[in-house]
């Protein structure tokens, strides 16, 4: 998949997987009972179908997944999604574990790696929990079911009789008879696809979805052996340095190699523009990167971060209506207040631990790259077309990755490693982006402009809601408030950023529901009403009324709270979750300094797996979310990207978080499971700037609240 | 210039023939091929990189060789007793306080250094011998917890 395409996933909302093909990939595979399915045949109602044509064909079915009850009796279940951290290795080894009836110790999660898992689009928009898990429980209970047609034959006993636990199919009856999956698979090679009608478990039947599990890979990454991309090492390997330009779209004038190639053992790799500096010792190869002397023309400078703002709003002239209700005019002439304001977002980076890496080999004309790519089968396929090299000659090893979210997409280093690799037939290459070209190179979360306009009347009830978003696409926007005239517009444009933007943890959703949640607020403040009280009355969506209920009863939201403290509130929608923070905060006002004390998260997000794994993410998104609201910022003149290290790009540090980080969540196990990795993260701004507001008085419109900003609200 | 620098690595005397001016980082994950020890900024902000000197946590990134001859140096490797976590690795299992797993070898190396410092931190210590230590994934609560347990552990056990 393209960037683009991913960028149109991501930003707007999804509420159907992509299609994706992958046929024949069963001959290969050992004995025991494969179940295959796919997305393309996934339907939201009652479960899964799979078309049965195929099949009575004698052809094997689509499917981008597959799992294998193999002849030991444990399950291995292959799947083109990674594991970044997200916590979905554990929570996909407990739908099987519990559908199938098996020891949660006896599944194998085989994640990514693209010679053996079939094709996946990529991990990322949330759309594990959301497209996966329903698929994943009912090839289990399919598998389960043909368990169950075999013991019927081996025991005699009908299968209206027998039941599946603990790893065996036993009679009701007498459970003396009984038989495990291991001698029921012996000897077998049964592939199917997904029957139409596969009895799930109900949710009162749950063992194992809903119980908190711990990760399953805590111990490798406590002593070290974990592996990621840069820890591979192969024989003869030549770490790589790519000579950068000072900014984007520079031209090269001239280059001078020579210092570098006379330093003991440094080869030059070099294709016109693009420098390469190759060493058997890593640093070696920094530090002749650095004697090659270089002379780049830079375009001139058409904004900065201060003047970028204005620039969207020139530039950003495709205008789409994204939602619409009513009519805007007579909504804004019934209304007896009116209030119109604008709300600023700057760039941000991603800034995971880990930068981007790749080892790639070039051998008997097979590309072999481990890569930290959220989206294995996307880079094979652009490796494959740019350099002519047929699909199945390109192997993604996948291993672990040091964080994504949503930057590891566009495996960028990847493609550079493979052009180096191609040409130096036979020697493996590493390459690992320093701090200063992960800042460079990112694809950065985009600034963003949102102007809201809103009207009540005098009891606070809204009627008038002009929300014009610039850069920051629709995810999340459908309104949750009953506001009968009311319009929300996306500008974008092609050429609006000096540098690359893409998706980044909830795409354009912390942005403009910074704008919408702090409007709402300002709104409240006009007509004195408390900010909760004003929300239940203007809410029309009962999920989000669950969020919201959920998290001011943890907050206890009418507390009094000490002299300088405040309390603010955001509600949003991401990946089909409605949440709701709600922090409560210090704010210095000689100093203008934020400080974070407790922050509370209800989520209605359906069905819950992993409990513990879902409150790991969202103490993730708080923690992670505070660095946007509070500092993160990235400095630029124009194509110049003045932020190099984590000196001048600020992100959450210990002393940032609050001390409590509480998670709610709805009970609603009957419902479908919705994303959990990016809801919490979107509400941060808000809450956080609502609470400032609350503490002091100062309302700041632009995003990350910096003690200067408070302080000039204030004055 | 190369010369021969002797060091005691993970309890174990070790030499190599190295420009006292290269990074103890670089030769860890690459002569030694010890990958646990972390890059992540290069020039001192990150932490993904501590290891212990003598029982202080050090910034590999910003150690030359020079420095470390004739000392003691553990890396995230050398730190559990064969099968048996080190109180703080284990404290980071039960605590779940890990999610991409990145930053926590240079993690569980600062909080053994500040242990070793400071066997009773209190919250505010902990946070502060911290600090300088970033997780993207935001584990940090989770961390704190940890080093909390694992100080409680280190005194009252063994
Ligand atoms: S790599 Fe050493 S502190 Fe970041
Ligand atoms: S766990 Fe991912 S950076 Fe800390």
């Amino acid at each position: 998949m393209k960037p683009e395409e991913i960028n149109r996933y991501y930003f707007s909302d999804v509420n159907s997987p992509p299609g994706v093909n992958r046929r024949d990939f069963l001959k290969k595979l050992g004995g025991g009972i494969i179940i295959v399915f796919s997305f393309s045949a996934y339907t939201v109602v009652n479960g899964c179908l799979q078309k049965k044509e195929e099949e009575e064909a004698g052809d094997v079915p689509e499917f981008n997944a597959y799992l294998r009850v193999k002849e030991d009796g444990t399950v291995d279940c292959y799947s083109g999604k990674i594991e970044m951290g997200q916590g979905i290795n554990t929570s996909l080894s407990q739908i099987l574990a519990d559908e199938l009836e098996v020891p949660f110790e006896s599944i194998n999660m085989i994640m990514g790696e693209t010679s053996l898992v079939p094709y996946d689009a990529g991990t990322w928009g949330s759309m594990t929990t959301r497209f996966h898990d329903p698929l994943i429980r009912a090839a289990a209970a399919e598998a389960r079911e043909v368990l169950k047609e075999l013991a019927s034959e081996k025991l005699q006993i009908p299968v209206s009789e027998l039941k599946a636990q603990d790893g065996k199919i036993i009679s009701i009856n007498n459970p003396k008879k009984n038989i495990s999956y291991a001698k029921l698979t012996i000897g077998k090679k049964i592939v199917k696809g997904l029957g139409e009608k596969i009895p799930l478990k109900k949710p009162g039947e749950f063992k194992v979805i809903g119980k908190p599990f711990f990760r399953r890979d805590a111990v490798e990454k406590v002593t070290g052996v974990a592996k990621y991309t840069a820890d591979v090492k192969i024989d003869g390997m030549l770490y790589a340095r790519i000579v950068r330009p000072p900014a984007h779209g520079s031209t090269l004038i001239f280059a001078d190699t020579s210092e570098a190639e006379s330093m003991e053992g440094v080869e030059i790799f070099r294709e016109e523009d693009f420098i390469v500096v190759l060493h058997s010792d890593p640093e070696a190869a920094m530090l002749a990167a650095d004697k090659v002397k270089a002379e780049w023309k830079i375009p001139d400078a058409k904004a900065d971060d201060e003047t970028i703002f204005e620039h969207i709003k020139r530039t950003a002239v495709d205008t789409n209506v994204r939602y619409k209700g009513g009519d805007l005019k007579k909504g804004k002439k019934e209304s007896a207040i009116i209030v119109e304001e604008e709300y600023h977002d700057g760039y941000k980076a991603h800034a995971s631990i880990e930068t981007h890496a790749a080892t790639a080999v070039y051998n008997n004309e097979k590309l072999t790259i481990y890569a930290s790519s959220q989206t294995p089968f996307g880079t094979r396929q652009a490796i494959s077309e740019r350099y002519s090299i047929p699909l199945e000659n390109v192997l993604i090893k996948q291993i672990y990755i040091g964080g994504g979210f949503g930057g590891k997409i566009y495996d960028q280093q990847a493609r550079e490693a493979a052009r180096i690799a191609i040409k130096k037939e036979g020697t493996p290459i590493q390459l690992m982006w320093n701090r200063q070209e992960e800042f460079m190179y990112d694809m950065f979360r985009p600034a963003a402009v949102v102007k809201v306009g809103a009207g009540m009347d005098k009891t606070g009830k809204l009627n008038y809601w002009n929300f014009e978003i610039f850069c920051a696409g629709d995810r999340g926007t459908e309104l949750f408030y009953d506001i009968p005239n009311h319009q929300t517009t996306v500008s974008d444009g092609p050429e609006v950023h000096p540098f690359g933007t893409g998706a980044w943890r909830a795409p354009g959703n912390p942005s403009t529901t910074f704008a919408r949640e702090s409007h709402i607020d300002i709104m409240a403040s006009k007509i004195n009403m408390d900010p909760l009280e004003f929300r239940l009355k203007n809410m029309n969506n009962q999920r989000a009324l669950n969020s919201l209920q959920l998290a001011a009863k943890s907050f206890d939201w009418n507390k009094e709270l000490p002299e300088g403290h405040g309390k603010g509130i955001a509600v949003g929608e991401d990946a089909g979750t409605l949440v709701t923070v709600m922090v409560e905060v210090k704010v210095d006002k000689s100093s203008g300094q934020v400080q974070v004390i407790r922050a509370v998260v209800g989520q209605d997000m359906g069905q819950v797996i992993n409990p513990q794994g879902t409150i790991i993410q969202a103490e993730g998104c708080v923690n992670m979310g505070l660095g946007y609201t509070l500092s993160e910022d990235v400095e630029f003149n124009w194509k110049t990207v003045k932020s190099k290290n984590f000196d001048d790009y600020q992100i959450t540090h210990f002393s940032t978080v609050p001390e409590t980080i509480e998670t709610v969540l709805a009970d609603a196990m009957d419902q479908p499971p919705q994303g959990g990795g990016e809801p919490a993260i979107i509400c941060m701004g808000a809450a956080v700037a609502n609470a400032v507001f609350d503490a002091c008085g100062a309302r700041v419109f632009r995003m990350p609240v910096t003690p200067e900003r408070v302080l000039a609200a204030l004055a | 210039m190369k010369e021969k620098i002797e060091f005691e690595l993970n309890g174990k005397k070790v030499n190599v023939e190295l420009d006292k001016s290269q990074t103890l980082l670089w030769v860890l994950r690459t002569y030694f091929n010890l990958t646990g020890t972390k890059y992540g900024c290069g020039e001192g902000y990150c932490g993904a990189c501590t290891v212990l000197i003598n029982n202080e946590a050090v910034r590999s990134c910003a150690t030359k060789m020079g420095e470390v001859a004739g000392k003691s140096v553990v890396t995230i490797e050398g730190l559990a007793k064969g099968d048996v976590l080190h109180p703080v690795q284990k404290a980071f299992v039960e605590h779940d306080a890990l999610q991409c797993g990145y930053c926590t070898p240079g993690m569980i190396m600062n909080a053994v250094g500040l242990l070793n410092q400071n066997p009773n931190p209190s919250r505010e210590d902990i946070i502060w011998g911290m600090e300088d230590n970033l997780c993207r994934c935001g584990a940090h609560n989770r961390i704190i917890d940890a080093i909390q347990t694992a100080a409680g552990e280190i005194n009252g056990g063994k």
